[in-house]
């Protein structure tokens, strides 16, 4: 449902007349549109003419209870209906979130992620205090014309003011709308997702860290990360930060990626000491991890989405002394004895950890979960990575296993049909 | 394979003064007539659709005065007496599904194969003349010719004969390697086995009951132990578990509808589907199980992990039914209840499967098959890619040549998208928020607070596990991660985000609303069916999806607010 961006204009008649009168200017203007939902709306409206009780002298909070449950094109004719419900519309409280999110199939997401531009765009008497456009289908605000999705944003930024949790990764999202954010939203910005957004550089992220002092989450590209971006946040001014989620995607086989100095990231864990660093690595092969755990780095959770070689996990053995979680999604038909020993030996803040296709053998297995003890909460082992050996076989190694552990274990199945 | 089963078993029927006649339900009120008096025995068959079917057999034999005699012979188990001893429920993990099989009694042994002396009683009719011609029976029992002539020699012949000689090579080798543990996954074990028997056992051609005490007594033989673990018969088992699980819902193979599976919201796209099926991927390891598959009926488990993850959640995120129905079309061995099951659990939407291992369709078929033999073997018109310089696979992802396609994905990309977004929707179904990738997944094996990993610096955590179990108001299915969940509890949180597939714009959407305790809200485009837990409590949904983030307002104390918000 398109509608012109003049439209919805919100002001309206403020007029002392009774409902039903109202409703009946509001029925006439929206009967020329074929959309059901108008339609419900408008049974809505003649239903309460027929009852004929006050709507318009609702107490403000149940107004607000009612509004919350009605979609946003619902409380914006809402809103129109008499001024009391108008004043309603423009609380504060009402207009704390936005999470629009994209969940239907590609067919229909790409008119999805449209409506829901023309939306933000409308919301100008609006302060968001969220606004979160998250895919859990094909993430279709890539899509849409830059400009569209650009303009709708920088209305939501401008006017929102108190802007404190975005998350707009997988968007079109671009520099000079990152410095309209900041312009508006500097002191009250605490959280912001932006992984994989390709049209931003390092340079437009610094401006946010050098601003938004708030910031407590922030989840980005590697090649978006600097040097100077951890010592932004890092700054004396800047609050604690919590939580910086980092994508490492290679584009291209063979890409190279900078390295970030140590000194960077002693500034970071010495500014806000529990801070989570969470990594996720999709890389092609060895060469494209050569910049990664050579130094001391201060990563909580760390995930290999592809293939890992044995030499890059000895790294993280050696460089990652605060990790707590760690999944490997492949690695080889290596034994990585040496090195999960070595994991358990130097990370002890370890609680968890997946392995998929890789291999273990099952007493270098039993000595791992032996020196982890108790601290590990998720241990999940595909069946295939234990490799039997003399002192145990598959069958009994869940024993051993659940005995140090403290309950029951038994690695992941899959099917063998 | 179907045709060679039927013409073994007429086959070996006429030895016996019997024969086979033609399936269907009109037959039967004709012959119960014209034979008189008789019995009818049938296999049980537990599938939902099997049972109704069978049913009205069975009520026609009665009303004919027919003695009817059913037994279980298509499962180890009488699965109705493991769902009981379940609690009512089929079991959903495949170690509860071991720990109730070890309480059972033990298997039924095999009856003895039939011979002429059985038989004397008994006489049919051989009225008609012997069939020449292979028959190809069309669905609703009409028959046409099918010309077997010119067709290459299968590779899994059909037929009882056929199953009995394979199952003594299966467990000669067994014997002969006699650890009998799972053996070492190489490129040979890709390809098809003189000794593999899972298209017989889901035809019927070998009995599980029979196959069961063979691996027994082997086993005994071998290793002068009484007693075989379970991971002996492991084959047997996940058939079995699967036919558990299917038995009691009709809905099995569905989304939609299906109490136990997770709705995601897949993709829709013919095309990719298509070259999927077709083994036009660009992926060389891909393309080349799905045609061996569609050559030779069957493929190594592992090479349908790879194909199944690399259609759903790991790199196309197409439906898993989708999959479901080409296995279903191709595939010898798969049958309603292990196929639905199968892909359900391969592409993560259910049985609490850990979704962060992504089969790589590159690098698993690198590991599996270095020197590319398997791959040039059913993709002869590549130009050998493993050969080629390592600078020119790496740019052109191992693929060369001018016939083959490009990859049609960039794996990198789309798994780093589909792992959000797999995160992202268990994450709506939990009241997990933390960082873990582990934990998202709710466990059901055990309840020891597998929530708290990776918690540091997030004070929400423990008041949710708090304040979700105590506050009145809230839903059952609230209870996931931080609670101990029973199977009873993640049934209840699965929700539905159907998507409206008759609505083409956005003219006409219904845009739900839906209130999470306190002031935020979640908007739905084009869901037509409401977001509902299978469990509704009254007329309101309380939805605990993409939750309160802690850092939303200036507030205090975050965990205070949280209580707040969740005492509606």
């Amino acid at each position: 449902m398109k509608r012109a961006k003049g439209e919805q204009d919100p002001s309206p008649s403020p007029s002392p007349g009774s409902p039903p009168e109202i409703c009946k200017k509001l029925r006439t203007q929206l009967s020329g549109e074929p959309d059901d939902q108008e339609e419900e709306e408008e049974e809505e409206e003649e239903e309460e003419a027929a009852f004929g009780c006050d709507w318009s002298r609702l107490p403000q909070e149940i107004l607000l209870h009612i509004f919350q449950y009605l979609p946003l094109l619902d409380r914006a004719f809402a809103s129109q209906v008499c001024r009391g419900w108008n004043e309603a519309f423009h609380m504060p409280e009402l207009w704390r979130c936005f999470e629009f999110e994209l969940n239907q199939p590609a067919s229909s997401s790409t008119e999805s992620a449209e409506a829901a531009c023309d939306i933000l765009s409308q919301l100008v008497n609006c302060s968001l205090k969220t606004l979160g456009l998250i895919s859990t289908a094909r993430p279709s605000f890539m899509e849409l014309p830059k400009s569209h999705f650009i303009s709708a944003l920088t209305v939501v930024f401008v006017n929102s003011k108190s802007l404190s949790s975005l998350k707009i990764d997988d968007t079109p999202v671009d520099d000079p709308s990152l410095k309209v954010l900041v312009a508006n939203n500097s002191d009250t910005l605490k959280l912001l997702k932006m992984s994989s957004c390709p049209h931003v550089s390092p340079a437009g992220i610094l401006c946010v860290a050098d601003q938004c002092h708030g910031l407590r989450e922030l989840a980005l590209n590697y090649h978006l990360l600097s040097d100077e971006l951890l010592l932004a946040l890092s700054s004396e001014r800047h609050v604690h930060l919590e939580h910086l989620r980092i994508d490492v995607v290679s584009e291209n086989p063979g890409q190279h990626f900078r390295a970030i100095k140590k000194s960077s990231w002693d500034a970071m864990v010495r500014h806000s000491p529990n801070f989570n660093l969470v990594m996720y690595f999709f890389l092609y092969d060895e060469d494209e991890f050569r910049p990664f755990f050579v130094e001391e780095i201060p990563v909580t959770h760390l995930y290999f989405g592809r293939s890992v070689s044995k030499d890059v996990l000895g790294r993280v053995g050696l460089h990652c002394p605060r990790l707590v979680e760690l999944v490997v999604c492949a690695n080889g038909l290596r034994p990585l004895d040496e090195e999960l020993i070595r994991i358990a030996k130097r990370c002890t803040r370890l609680s968890a950890i997946g392995l998929g296709e890789c291999e273990v053998s099952c007493s270098a297995f039993v000595e791992f979960v032996k020196m982890c003890g108790r601290r590990l909460s998720q241990l999940s082992i595909m069946e295939e990575v234990l490799i039997p050996d003399h002192k145990y076989s598959l069958d009994d190694i869940h024993w051993e296993v659940s005995k140090h552990l403290g309950r029951v274990w038994f690695p992941d199945m899959m099917p063998t049909w | 394979f179907l045709l060679q089963s039927l013409e073994d078993l007429d086959a070996s029927l006429r030895k016996l003064n019997s024969r086979l006649f033609r399936p269907a339900h009109d037959v039967f009120p004709r012959l119960f007539k014209e034979w008189g008096d008789q019995r009818l025995s049938y296999e049980y068959d537990s599938e939902p659709f099997g049972k109704e079917r069978d049913a009205a057999i069975k009520k026609l034999a009665c009303e004919a005065g027919v003695e009817v005699t059913v037994r279980i012979s298509h499962t180890l188990y009488d699965l109705d007496k493991i769902i009981e001893l379940n609690g009512g429920q089929s079991p959903l993990t495949y170690k509860r599904f071991q720990t109730l099989i070890s309480r059972m009694e033990p298997v039924e042994v095999p009856a003895d194969a039939i011979t002429a002396d059985a038989m004397w009683k008994c006489t049919t009719p051989l009225s008609g003349r012997p069939r020449r011609q292979v028959r190809r029976p069309l669905p609703g029992g009409s028959w046409v010719s099918f010309d077997t002539e010119g067709l290459p020699s299968a590779v899994w012949p059909g037929g009882e004969t056929e199953a009995l000689t394979r199952l003594e090579r299966h467990l000669e080798r067994k014997a002969w390697v006699a650890n009998f543990e799972r053996p070492r996954m190489n490129a040979n074990s890709l390809l098809a086995s003189p000794t593999g028997l899972s298209p017989y056992l889901r035809f019927g051609c070998l009995s599980c009951h029979l196959f069961y005490f063979k691996l027994t007594d082997l086993y005994r033989k071998v290793k002068k132990n009484s007693s075989p673990p379970l991971s002996l018969y492991g084959q047997l088992l996940w058939r079995e578990f699967f036919y558990t699980a299917a038995t009691n819902n009709p809905c099995f193979d569905k989304m939609e509808g299906n109490p136990i599976c997770m709705q995601i919201p897949w993709d829709r796209n013919a095309e990719a589907l298509a070259k999927w099926a077709e083994g036009q991927t660009g992926f060389p390891w891909i393309d080349a199980i799905m045609t061996q598959l569609r050559q030779e009926g069957w493929i190594h488990h592992l090479a349908r992990h790879a194909v199944a993850c690399f259609l759903t959640r790991g790199d196309l995120w197409i439906s898993w039914e989708e999959g479901m129905k080409v296995f279903e079309e191709l595939l010898l061995d798969a049958d309603w209840s292990v196929n639905a099951g199968s892909w359900m659990w391969l592409s993560c939407s259910s049985f609490f499967q850990q979704f962060f291992h992504c089969y790589c369709p590159v690098g698993f078929g690198r590991r599996t098959d270095p020197n590319g033999d398997y791959i040039r073997r059913y993709l002869p018109y590549i130009y050998e890619p493993w050969n080629a310089p390592e600078c020119v696979q790496k740019a052109a992802k191992c693929v060369v040549g001018v016939h083959y396609p490009k990859p049609m994905v960039n794996h990198a990309e789309a798994s780093r998208l589909n792992i959000e977004r797999m995160k992202q929707i268990y994450q709506q179904l939990s009241c997990y928020r933390g960082l873990g990738l582990l934990a998202t997944v709710p466990s059901n094996t055990n309840g020891s607070g597998e929530a708290s990993s990776g918690m540091l610096g997030f004070p929400m955590e423990p008041a949710v596990a708090a304040t979700t179990q105590n506050s009145a108001s809230a839903p059952s299915g609230y209870q996931m991660v931080a609670a101990a969940p029973s199977q009873g509890d993640w049934q209840s949180a699965v929700m539905t985000y159907a998507p409206d597939e008759a609505q083409g714009g956005l003219g006409g959407a219904q845009q739900q609303g839906y209130s999470v305790p306190g002031n935020s809200l979640m908007y739905y485009t084009q869901s037509a069916q409401q977001v509902l837990p299978a469990v509704t409590q009254g007329a309101r949904h309380h939805v605990q999806s993409i939750g309160k983030r802690h850092s939303e307002d200036a507030g205090s104390g975050s965990s205070s607010k949280f209580q707040r918000q969740c005492s509606h």
